[in-house]
């Protein structure tokens, strides 16, 4: 029996969204008597911070401080439609959404702050700490909070705003099927050093290095958190789970987590990630996002180093033991391949 | 059949309750207590997002029957802070991003809270072991043992 080392990479471009049917999210901001704001989506946050970007993006739009924004993402009956937390389009699509309702409800805040303060809106700035000032006057000023308490119990004015992001659905040639089914892609590469054991087709994956470029990290720490919990669900994609094994036959599904395989906190690699931030021009604060992008590239990776590692080349998933040395078999042992340091 | 008196301590306070004969702990924790730090995943044994203490050991809470705990004293991630201040661990796990969805994070806290009481300077591999039984979907597990190792230091510096 021998461990063979193995090491693959790959490179991919990630489309942010879809363009069927213009790919829209909506979202709508309001002020509330004590002077927060609210910003209402029918985004779903699933734990990967569609709520803190949303967040940052709506304080920094309005001028006030983050802990001023409350987003709701309770109900999808009542808040404003959305297409949905799916293809890596949150962060693009949904923030692109929540930039045009805040400009709305900033436009309203400061135009309420300047009839109190009888100057021209045009002349107001916010100073990102609850304070609306006139340009180069700041004693001249007036709180949020007070600006939003004058419009609704005074002037009558409602300080809210409306924002959807949709992009123009693409044609499709009609002879070579050309079209552009996206605005942006993120990018990604990523090289896997892992161990294959010919005798009982165990794969031990001992590193992982990466880049990935996708826009302008909104929130640098939560991308990291992503990238690396995205890159354990490749691995687990890559070699652990499926629900059927002998895919069409159903039999021998995992039915509980007793069968159904993931790698535990002892299965995981160090993981090494470079992020690369070169800003989009149409996402919202040049943010792209990580989404979908930080498993993928993990899947070729691994088939590749196991190719590298014993010379054979698996085209399904999960690269299990069993499929492992079937093909080893098949081709009479192990042939690992040149590797280049 | 009939449903029984039952008595323990829940995170310090004293609880009594009637449950039937078979009610799981996590059962009486979240619907006949209103705790619902305990998650409800499995009911089976195997993703450990139940997990809460009995007389400081780590315990599924969806195998564990109520009537077994007469006299016990029980901790849920409900009585990790104090007041306002944090626990340590669950600072830690702030500071680690150690979670995303955080369906994990009550069963995690406490394995991990049974863990450094028992054992304050941990290896990786003994951090590694305590939350073995704990599924996480979303964070990959690293972020989890940085923060649990980090409590640890932490608190080791709090003593000296
Ligand atoms: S709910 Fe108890 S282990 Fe899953
Ligand atoms: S944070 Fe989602 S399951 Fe652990």
């Amino acid at each position: 029996m021998a461990r063979h080392q193995g090491r693959g990479m790959a490179s991919i471009n990630y489309p942010i969204g879809m363009n069927l049917g213009g790919d829209p999210s909506q979202a709508l901001v309001h002020a509330n008597p004590d002077g927060k704001f609210t910003v209402a989506l029918s985004a779903i946050d699933l734990g990967q911070g569609m709520k803190q970007v949303s967040r940052q993006i709506a304080a920094e739009t309005l001028g006030v401080p983050i802990e001023d924004v409350y987003v709701d993402t309770a109900d999808s009956d009542t808040g404003p439609h959305d297409m949905g937390s799916f293809a890596s389009r949150g962060t693009h699509r949904v923030g692109n959404a929540v930039i045009v309702a805040a400009k709305e409800a900033r436009g309203v805040l400061l135009e309420a702050a300047a009839e109190e303060l009888e100057v021209n809106a045009d002349d107001l700035v916010t100073d990102g700490k609850g304070n609306i000032h006139v340009r180069g006057a700041a004693s001249k000023s007036i709180t949020v909070k007070a600006a939003s308490q004058a419009a609704q119990f005074k002037q009558g004015k409602t300080i809210s705003g409306r924002g959807i992001f949709l992009i123009p659905l693409s044609t499709v040639h009609p002879e070579t099927g050309e079209m552009s089914p996206v605005t942006a892609y993120a990018h990604a590469c990523l090289v896997v050093d892992l161990e294959v054991c010919d005798e009982t087709g165990d794969v031990k994956v001992n590193k992982l290095t990466s880049a990935y470029e996708l826009g302008r990290a909104l929130n640098p720490k939560m991308v990291e958190q992503q990238l690396v919990g995205g890159a354990w669900m490749g691995m687990s994609h890559a070699l652990y789970e499926t629900p059927e094994p002998y895919y069409p036959n159903p039999e021998h599904g995992g039915r509980d987590y007793n069968e159904y395989l993931m790698p535990g906190p002892g299965d995981i690699a160090p993981h090494d990630i470079t992020v690369l931030e070169r800003p989009a021009p149409d996402g919202p604060f040049g943010g792209k996002g990580p989404g979908e992008m930080c498993a993928n590239p993990v899947l070729p990776a691994v088939a590749n180093a196991i190719f590298n590692a014993i010379g054979v080349r698996i085209d399904t998933l999960p690269i299990t033991p069993e499929k492992i040395l079937r093909a080893l078999k098949a081709q009479g042992g192990a042939r690992p391949q040149i590797r280049r340091a | 059949m009939a449903r029984m008196p039952v008595q323990f301590r829940l995170n310090g306070s004293d609880r009594a309750v009637f449950v039937e004969p078979a009610e799981t702990l996590l059962g009486t924790i979240r619907r006949g207590l209103g705790d619902f730090a305990p998650k409800f995943g499995c009911g089976q044994g195997t993703c450990g997002v139940c997990t809460v203490l009995v007389d400081g050991e780590p315990r599924l809470g969806c195998l564990t029957l109520s009537v077994t705990c007469e006299g016990r004293s029980i901790e849920t991630a409900s009585g990790l802070a104090d007041g306002p201040t944090l626990h340590p661990l669950q600072a830690a796990f702030m500071e680690h991003f150690a979670a995303q969805c955080g369906f994990c994070t009550p069963g995690m806290l406490m394995a991990a809270k049974a863990l450094l009481d028992r054992n304050p300077n941990p290896t990786r591999v003994e951090v590694v072991e305590a939350i073995a039984g704990n599924v996480c979907r979303c964070t990959g597990y690293e972020p989890i043992i940085n923060a649990i190792l980090a409590a640890a230091q932490q608190r080791g510096v709090r003593r000296a």
